[in-house]
């Protein structure tokens, strides 16, 4: 029989349902070497498999999942120590929807504490390891789904993207990630860091997969007011030519502003060059705004995490400190102890930027900057079908290489936070391996063109011929 | 430029104490991200509206029917201090 680890999560799908596979033994395969974790990349994992058929289509194949998707009776902890050893009450409707679909729960993955980082380094419980080099980070901040993905630990995970937390890590980690267009899939149930932002998406071995899982991930859900019904299904990839797609290659975050890697630029060239050899049109194109973006969005995602924030307060769950005192002074003494250093500083920023006499100057700025952003984005899709840039401007980078400058952390954002802010998917793909580090490449469509998204980054997965199995030895 | 009252009065509307390292880290490192954001403020944003929402729903109600919360045990499960039926907390004390 093949080796359970290198068959991709649809193929193993595919195998339970022949009768090829049991779906006991590739969930046990699983949950030992999630169980194993030498790459720090789980905060819990599932004693064993759950009763129950391996129907639906998903198969049984298990998912991990980001520890800030509420799970039920499971450790929930969002990365952050405020939470430590929080078990909801209820699940996440994503997680849920995927369970109904024959995706048991493996386990949780670590990540960025409430998800605010592009390293995993501001995890509450430790760092995540990259597994092609353990001395790098992953990205994140869903680093810990990335790097299980690319290990092998879990055949897909889920993970979230505010700013470019799924395609980063993806990049990073050489694996596929998708950031879905805003609604598609409920948030109900994912601890919030900038509702107007946060969206949950796959993270994936490769596009048929992350089309199969997002398939099941997306709908209205009568518990978040702002999820839409997908106006399509999502369908499975096939074809492989690009003919007759027009790519649109931004300066602003190709050129020398975004200080983009030269062995990043060259996998990204290569990528474009296979896009052409397919049949698709390359072209430059104009986002006069996207330089601005990261501005934008280092003042609305803490200005919303700040407000969604308030609400870990040592009242009704989570850590509390000095009880014995009053009010004011325990709620400060609880935030002062639970919260990390970069969660102290996105709420500290975002009390600034919505305080009093600073909001029209800084949140109401960046508001019509969004609206700028969105326009850029609707005037190149008149002309482009998609927009594509180097997913992140390098390849991972050494452990604590970046901790002490937070400005040169934020820039690992550069080509991935105008997605979010025109609420537009994304998807990030490998192209190959600069110094022996995966570089993603990443494609940005109109809202709701998955399907055509999907299909556009299977064609070119299949002429880039990416192959991740280094990681998983 | 954020100096250390700055710092001292927005930990204050943020409930979170700082001690001093805190304050004179935060005071640098904020105002050195704030230089880079403040760039936008140059930008011709007049007559533009704010997006505070990105893709088009209107009204998005459900039908007001009740349906059952969770108990209130269940809800208190987790709770530092569950007093009765209720959520403990500290007294009041002074305002600041």
């Amino acid at each position: 029989m093949t080796d359970l680890i290198e068959l991709s999560a649809a193929q193993a799908a595919e195998s339970v349902r022949a009768g090829e596979v049991d779906a006991r033994e590739l969930f046990e395969t699983y949950r030992a070497r999630a169980a194993a974790n030498e790459l720090n990349a789980f905060t819990w994992v599932a004693d064993a498999a759950p009763e129950g058929g391996a129907g639906g289509p998903l198969g049984g194949v298990p998912v991990a999942v980001k520890d800030l998707f509420c799970t039920e009776g499971v450790p929930s902890q969002a990365g952050s120590r405020i939470l430590e050893g929080y078990r909801p009450p209820y699940t996440a409707t994503v997680v849920a929807n995927l369970a109904r679909a024959g995706a048991p729960l493996l386990g949780k993955t670590n990540q960025d504490e409430f998800a605010m980082g592009s390293s995993n380094e501001n995890s509450g419980f430790g760092p995540v390891l990259n597994p092609w080099d353990r001395a790098r980070v992953p990205g994140g901040s869903s680093g810990g789904s990335a790097a299980a993905v690319a290990a092998g630990l879990a055949p897909w995970a889920i993970g979230t993207d505010t700013g470019g937390s799924i395609r980063q890590p993806a990049a990073l980690c050489g694996i596929v990630g998708m950031k879905p267009t805003y609604g598609a899939c409920s948030r109900f149930g994912m601890i919030a860091f900038a509702s107007s932002l946060d969206q949950a998406g796959p993270l994936t071995r490769d596009v048929t997969d992350c089309a199969l899982l997002l398939g099941q991930m997306v709908g209205k859900d009568p518990c978040d007011s702002t999820s839409l019904e997908f106006p399509e299904e999502i369908t499975l990839p096939r074809g492989g030519d690009l003919n007759g797609i027009r790519l649109g290659v931004p300066e602003e975050l190709t050129g020398s502003e975004g200080g983009v890697d030269p062995g990043v630029r060259d996998r990204f060239e290569e990528a474009l060059k296979l896009a052409e050899d397919l049949g698709a049109s390359i072209e430059p194109c104009r986002l006069p705004h996207a330089p601005h973006a990261l501005s934008a969005y280092y003042l609305i995602a803490p200005a919303e995490a700040s407000a969604n924030l308030a609400r870990f307060d040592g009242v009704r769950y989570g850590l509390r400190v000095d009880g014995s005192s009053d009010l004011l002074t325990m709620y400060s003494r609880t935030r002062a102890t639970g919260f990390g250093p970069e969660v102290k500083r996105r709420i500290m920023l975002g009390t600034y930027a919505l305080s009093s006499g600073y909001y029209d100057a800084y949140y109401g700025t960046a508001q019509k900057v969004r609206t700028k952003i969105s326009e850029d984005f609707k005037a190149a899709f008149e002309r482009f079908d998609f927009v594509v840039t180097p997913t992140s401007p390098w390849t991972a980078f050494e452990l604590g290489a970046k901790t002490d400058d937070p400005l040169a952390m934020y820039l690992n954002d550069f080509c991935t936070v105008p997605m979010p802010l025109a609420g537009i998917p994304a998807i990030s793909i490998p192209c190959g391996l600069s110094e022996n580090l995966p570089v993603g490449f990443q494609l940005a469509g109109p809202a709701f063109s998955e399907n055509r998204l999907l299909s556009a980054a299977y064609a070119l997965e299949q002429a880039i011929g990416f192959d991740g199995s280094d990681a998983r030895r | 430029m954020l100096d250390h009252s700055q710092v001292l009065h927005v930990a204050r509307l943020a409930r979170l104490e700082l001690n001093d390292a805190e304050v004179e880290r935060l005071a640098s490192e904020l105002s050195h991200v704030l230089d880079h954001i403040e760039k936008i403020r140059e930008l011709e944003l007049d007559g533009v509206a704010p997006t505070s929402h990105v893709i088009d729903v209107v009204n998005a109600l459900r039908p007001d029917e009740p349906i059952p919360s969770l108990p209130a045990e269940v809800a208190l499960a987790a709770a530092p201090e569950p007093v009765e039926q209720g959520f403990g907390v500290p007294t009041p004390g002074v305002a600041q």
